[in-house]
């Protein structure tokens, strides 16, 4: 089999401009359905930033909230309900809002704060410049050097500002995993801190952060907080929500997905209308080997094989294109989101087996039927 | 007398249904033997190339019978006709139909490497064909960078690479001019034909009935003459 297997690559590969033809077609579908799945799960990380940078295993949060950006501030007592709940180690408040930061410059630039729980800090980011206990300090800030951190005019350890007309100081430069997705840079202060420095409404939790004393507690807290009327969601439960909320409230979801389906629709035409001209190209010498002697199950291989060969190499092309453009991407524009995973190369190779099997299909029927006797009669 | 290669019994071919229905083949018989060159001739649509197909296993007649070693090759299941026309029947198409995207030598391997042998064994036993139809130095070039008659010899090679018992020239100098198609016959004759393999050929071609041994004369489907080798002479 290996043998004929090596005369169907020849075949394919020495016919060059329907082989290339084949692999573009393929590539560029790979490459659309890779970058376009890609930057959607950029955004979904992106809108998850807080959630994933501050770490908090079970996040309480009143029921209306789907994103972590329209936080519904809940009263006091929801924190000290928490932390009288079985099961729960230790529970802090998070403080989430957004603020007006004047800079040296005279411009302006809004900018989140997140208030951290002043005895436990939970949450912080990682520093890669001065000491977390300098947030302590006298109008002590910590700003987050991510793609958005030039928007604050590049402030180093000491740099002064205004926030809603206090003074704040820049005391450490911090690293986190994600940035966010609005654009907008991100300063870590105190709880108590960010209650002075911004406006507030009467209720000023934005969530409150649960360490459960177990895995096996969290579904024991969440019911319990469900009974005070909130809602307690892990912190993947509350990815997927703001996912959920992106993908199907906002229209990005199905816009992404139907420029994916595009992309899909052009490779499966571009590879399908290749490899089906390419077998008809070659109908006459399928003949000529059934009247050799070969098998309709050895020609099925055969084109199964060459369509298998092109997809794989149009597949790998496309993955390797698309990641090439997505780490240059990431390097050169500040704004530019995007997460290669398992899933988007798994739904990409799910696409390309597709492509090959609809190409294939109407190239198999073809090939069953020609008879060797049409070829004889010429 | 020489060993039967091929013995058809009363075969009838027909096309369309109803009105439109016409008969290609109407109950033919006759044998061909081990050592002969058999033409078959006539005018176009006489059946020719339809009654070579049902000898061949290419095509399955409405009735009558094709026993090739004691065996009707038309009881034997889709499987098993493909794998008798791998290895009992050589074919030399009348356009060749090599791959112009192989090589000549891996054109001359194809029946080798559909028989299952290695890769490299085919390729050295196509090169061992080559040679015995002479055109082993153009093993590495395409089909399309040699002439006619080199392509000729290429699917000669090609069509005895398995061995075959029985081998079918359609038309075998239909591209040639009169010199190398003549060439081509003579070689035949001279080292392809032996006690062990028959050589059905379909031909308009007179300028090479010289080196038939019987010639099968046909018209609307039927046999109207058989000359043997001696009467052809004459």
């Amino acid at each position: 089999m290996i043998g004929i297997f090596r005369i169907a690559l020849k075949l394919l590969i020495n016919d060059r401009a329907k082989f290339a033809a084949l692999v573009v077609g393929i590539t560029f579908a790979i490459f659309l359905i890779v970058q376009l799945t890609s930057i959607f799960a950029g955004i979904l990380t992106k809108a998850s930033a807080n959630v994933i940078n501050i770490g908090s295993r079970v996040w309480v949060m009143d029921l209306s909230v789907n994103n972590p950006l329209n936080a519904i501030p809940m009263p006091d007592y929801v924190l000290d309900a928490v932390r009288s709940m079985d099961g729960v180690k230790y529970a802090v408040p998070l403080y989430s809002g957004t603020a007006l930061v004047k800079m040296k410059s005279g411009g302006y630039q809004p900018a989140t704060v997140l208030g951290l729980d002043d005895a436990s800090l939970l949450g912080r980011p990682e520093l890669i410049e001065g000491r977390i206990e300098d947030i302590y300090g006298e109008n002590a800030f910590i700003v987050v050097k991510d793609q958005e951190y030039t928007k604050l005019e590049e402030p180093v350890i000491g740099t002064t500002f205004e926030v809603n007309d206090h003074r704040g100081v820049i005391v450490g430069i911090a690293r986190v995993a994600s940035s966010g997705l609005f654009g907008i840079p991100t300063l870590y202060t105190t709880y108590n801190r960010a209650l002075q420095y911004l406006p507030n409404t009467r209720f000023t939790i934005a969530h409150v952060l649960v360490e459960p004393k177990s895995e096996a507690d969290i579904p024991e807290i969440k019911n319990q907080i469900a009974k005070i009327g909130y809602m307690g969601l892990t912190d993947k439960e509350f990815q997927k929500k703001i996912a959920d909320f992106y993908m199907y409230k906002t229209g990005a979801g199905v816009n992404i997905l139907m420029m994916m389906m595009i992309g899909f629709l052009v490779g499966l035409s571009i590879s399908g209308q290749t490899f089906y001209t390419f077998i008809l190209e070659n109908l006459e010498k399928f003949g000529a080997l059934k009247a050799i002697g070969a098998k309709n199950s050895e020609l099925v291989y055969m084109i199964l094989f060459q369509i298998s060969f092109a997809s794989f190499i149009g597949y790998g092309l496309g993955v390797g294109f698309s990641s090439c453009l997505i780490a240059a991407g990431k390097k050169y524009v500040p704004s530019y989101t995007a997460d290669i995973g398992f899933w988007n190369l798994g739904l990409a190779f799910f696409m390309v087996l597709i492509i090959a099997g609809v190409s294939s299909l109407l190239a198999v029927r073809k090939v069953i039927r020609v008879e060797p006797f049409d070829i004889l009669r010429g | 007398m020489a060993e039967t290669a091929v013995r058809a019994t009363e075969l009838e071919k027909s096309f369309g249904e109803g009105t439109a229905r016409t008969y290609a083949i109407r109950g033919i018989s006759f044998e061909a033997y081990f050592g002969e060159m058999l033409y078959f001739v006539g005018p176009s649509g006489s059946g020719k190339t339809t009654l070579l197909s049902m000898i061949s296993g290419i095509l399955r007649p409405d009735s009558g019978t094709v026993m090739v070693d004691g065996k009707d090759i038309w009881g034997l299941s889709a499987n098993e006709i493909a794998d008798f026309r791998l290895n009992k029947v050589g074919f030399v198409f009348q356009d060749y139909h090599l791959f112009p995207k192989l090589s000549t030598v891996e054109n001359v391997a194809i029946p080798l490497i559909l028989k299952k042998q290695d890769w490299n064994g085919s390729m050295k036993t196509a090169m061992e064909f080559l040679e015995v139809v002479g055109i082993a130095n153009r093993a590495s070039l395409p089909p399309v960078k040699l002439s006619g008659g080199e392509q000729q010899r290429v699917a000669i090679a090609r069509a005895i690479a398995s061995r075959p018992d029985i081998l079918i020239f359609d038309e075998p100098t239909a591209s040639l001019d009169g010199t190398t198609g003549k060439r081509i016959l003579e070689f035949v004759k001279n080292n392809i034909l032996n006690d062990n393999r028959c050589i059905l050929i379909v031909t308009h071609d007179s300028r090479i009935f010289e080196y038939a041994d019987r010639i099968i004369e046909m018209e609307d489907g039927r046999i109207v003459k058989i000359v043997s080798g001696g009467e052809i002479e004459g």
